[in-house]
């Protein structure tokens, strides 16, 4: 292991039972201090790939290396230091918050004292209720919590704010970087797009078990077209708007009166679209341009996938 | 490996998981229900089947024979199918997948699940012992050193065929009716509710195979002294043979997850 790089993935592989290939050759690293995100949709191979990192099954091909060690064999190296929450927590449902907090801690080398992790993730004040009657939200929390409990050098977060409001996520997102912050390597999946796009240092889009792209956001969307909205007036169409290719547009979809355009030149597209719209004295409803986003290449994956 | 510290993180682990299983158990009334009072009354029923055995040409008296019954019924209410369930339902609760991302260890993890539930064993077995001494006149046993080891033997394997029968049963309801065959046959071959005198004798050996049946078999015998030095250690022998067989099936058969 290099000094910077905490979990290091060589060509990794997942058969299933069946003979279902899972994950099919991946391979990236992560360093300390970096939030790195696996998405995909579902089946791509994200929880597969991620259970092997945590330790829970052992890989039919490839290596996976954590702090320098094999989490499934070297356990006992390996997990005081990692910190995991699964896509789907497991709490007995008659213990209480607190019961289940204490009963980790005491599992845990150097953890926390329980009402700091509960206090991390804003459960303070509902230790004393049933895991059974806590909300979705609530018990990925607590989830959370946990996995934070012994201070992890390296974090799974497999899906951490699915089931979660908007303000929980964000309250989520700034926790998450406040660990980054603190040199803790983060690994997560998420479905949520703009999750990866606003917390994300790198990541890497997974389709059917291999990363069809990975680097940077802003790596990932350069090159994907950026996209311009709007709704046109009664009595307009598409067909109205001058040549498209003049335009510079590259592709386009109309659903009754909404218009959307892709285009690699925002500024000439847009441009010659409010002229038009100034000339003919149309007023254009719900204006958008937005320059690339995780969801084109995302969505461009699935398309050249399909294609 | 086994310096001081990683014994005692061991022991503090262990602690904190059984802990909190003992708080679940507590919380799980029928659970408690059967587990408490089937061992305590069903020696009080079965005691007028022992009363038409011809006990005195054996050495055996009521007291004896009901002991090991109470005993045996610990093995399998207290420990056996309490604990089914508690493991399938800490597995179909995904606990089981989320405890194994931890510091535990497999071994721990399921020991510490058990642990509850063979310490529940463990204080019936001696309140039974003490109970059926003074109350029935069962007498002081000859050999305690072997109903120890029957204990300890027994109790360590009603807990691993429960987490073996467990890796069978999908859901805590149908835990009801997985647990029943080796209820059913212990308590008929095993020597609990029928002592193996009292049945034919090619039964009776064949009853000397199941799991339990050293086990109980080293229970009555430190009261009764009925067995020789080298029947003793046979017995013992094949207890701990039962014991290793029942782990390596755990560690070959267990299921940590849900079927999906």
């Amino acid at each position: 292991m290099d000094d910077e790089h905490v979990i290091e993935v060589t060509d990794l592989r997942r058969v299933y039972g069946g003979g279902f290939e899972a994950v099919r050759g991946i391979t990236f690293s992560v360093a300390r201090g970096e939030i790195f995100a696996l998405l995909g949709t579902n089946g791509a191979g994200k929880t597969s790939t991620v259970e092997l990192l945590e330790g829970l099954a052992p890989p039919d091909g490839g290596r996976v290396r954590v702090l320098g060690h094999d989490p499934y064999r070297a356990r006992a190296a390996v997990r005081p230091r990692t910190g995991v929450m699964l896509q789907e927590g497991g709490f007995p449902s008659e213990l209480t918050v607190g019961e289940t907090a204490r009963m980790w801690a005491g599992c845990t080398t150097g953890a926390r004292p329980t009402a700091e992790s509960l206090g991390l993730v804003g459960l303070g004040g509902r230790t004393d209720v049933r895991v059974k009657q806590l909300s979705g939200g609530e018990r990925r929390r607590l989830d959370l919590a946990l996995a934070l409990a012994g201070r992890p050098e390296v974090l799974f977060l497999d899906e951490p704010t699915t089931g979660l409001d908007a303000e929980g996520r964000r309250a989520t997102w700034e926790l998450v970087r406040e660990l980054r912050d603190a040199g803790t390597a983060v690994l997560l999946t998420t479905h949520y797009l703009e999750e990866a796009e606003d917390l994300a240092d790198r990541l890497a889009i997974l389709h059917q078990g291999r990363v069809a792209t990975a680097g940077t956001p802003a790596e990932v969307t350069a090159g994907r077209p950026a996209r311009i909205s709007f709704d046109l007036p009664d009595g307009y169409f598409l067909g109205d708007l001058p040549p498209l290719g003049v335009l510079g547009v590259c592709g386009h979809e109309a659903e009754g009166r909404a218009v959307r355009l892709r285009t690699r030149e925002p500024q000439r597209t847009a441009h010659g679209v409010l002229t038009w719209a100034e000339r003919t004295g149309v007023e254009l409803g719900r204006l958008e341009v937005r320059s690339a986003s995780l969801e084109e290449a995302f969505l461009g994956i699935a398309k050249e996938a399909a294609a | 490996m086994n310096t001081p510290t990683t014994t005692a993180l061991r022991r503090r682990r262990l602690g904190a998981l059984a802990r909190a299983e003992l708080l679940l158990l507590g919380r799980n009334r029928s659970a408690v229900l059967i587990a408490l009072l089937v061992p305590l009354s069903l020696p009080i029923t079965v005691r007028p089947a022992f009363g038409q055995l011809d006990l005195k040409g054996k050495g055996l008296n009521t007291g004896t024979l009901m002991l090991t019954a109470a005993i045996g019924f610990s093995f399998l209410f207290a420990v056996y199918t309490s604990l089914v369930s508690a493991y399938v339902a800490r597995r179909e609760e995904l606990v089981l997948k989320r405890l194994r991302t931890g510091e535990l260890a497999d071994a721990e993890i399921l020991a510490g699940t058990a642990l509850p539930a063979v310490c529940l064993g463990l204080a019936q077995a001696l309140v039974l012992t003490v109970g059926c001494a003074v109350l029935l006149h069962a007498g002081v046993p000859a050999a305690p050193y072997l109903t120890v080891l029957g204990l300890l033997t027994g109790l360590l394997i009603s807990a691993a065929l429960a987490a073996l029968t467990s890796a069978f049963t999908r859901t805590t309801e149908s835990a009801q009716v997985t647990a029943l065959p080796v209820v059913f046959v212990s308590m008929l071959g095993s020597g609990i509710a029928v002592p193996a005198d009292a049945l034919p004798d090619r039964v009776a050996r064949a009853g000397e195979l199941l799991p339990l049946s050293p086990a109980v078999r080293l229970v009555r015998a430190g009261w009764t002294g009925e067995l020789s030095t080298a029947q003793a250690l046979t017995t013992t022998l094949t207890a701990l043979a039962w014991t290793a067989v029942a782990v390596f099936a755990v560690r070959r058969w267990f299921r940590w997850e849900p079927r999906r």
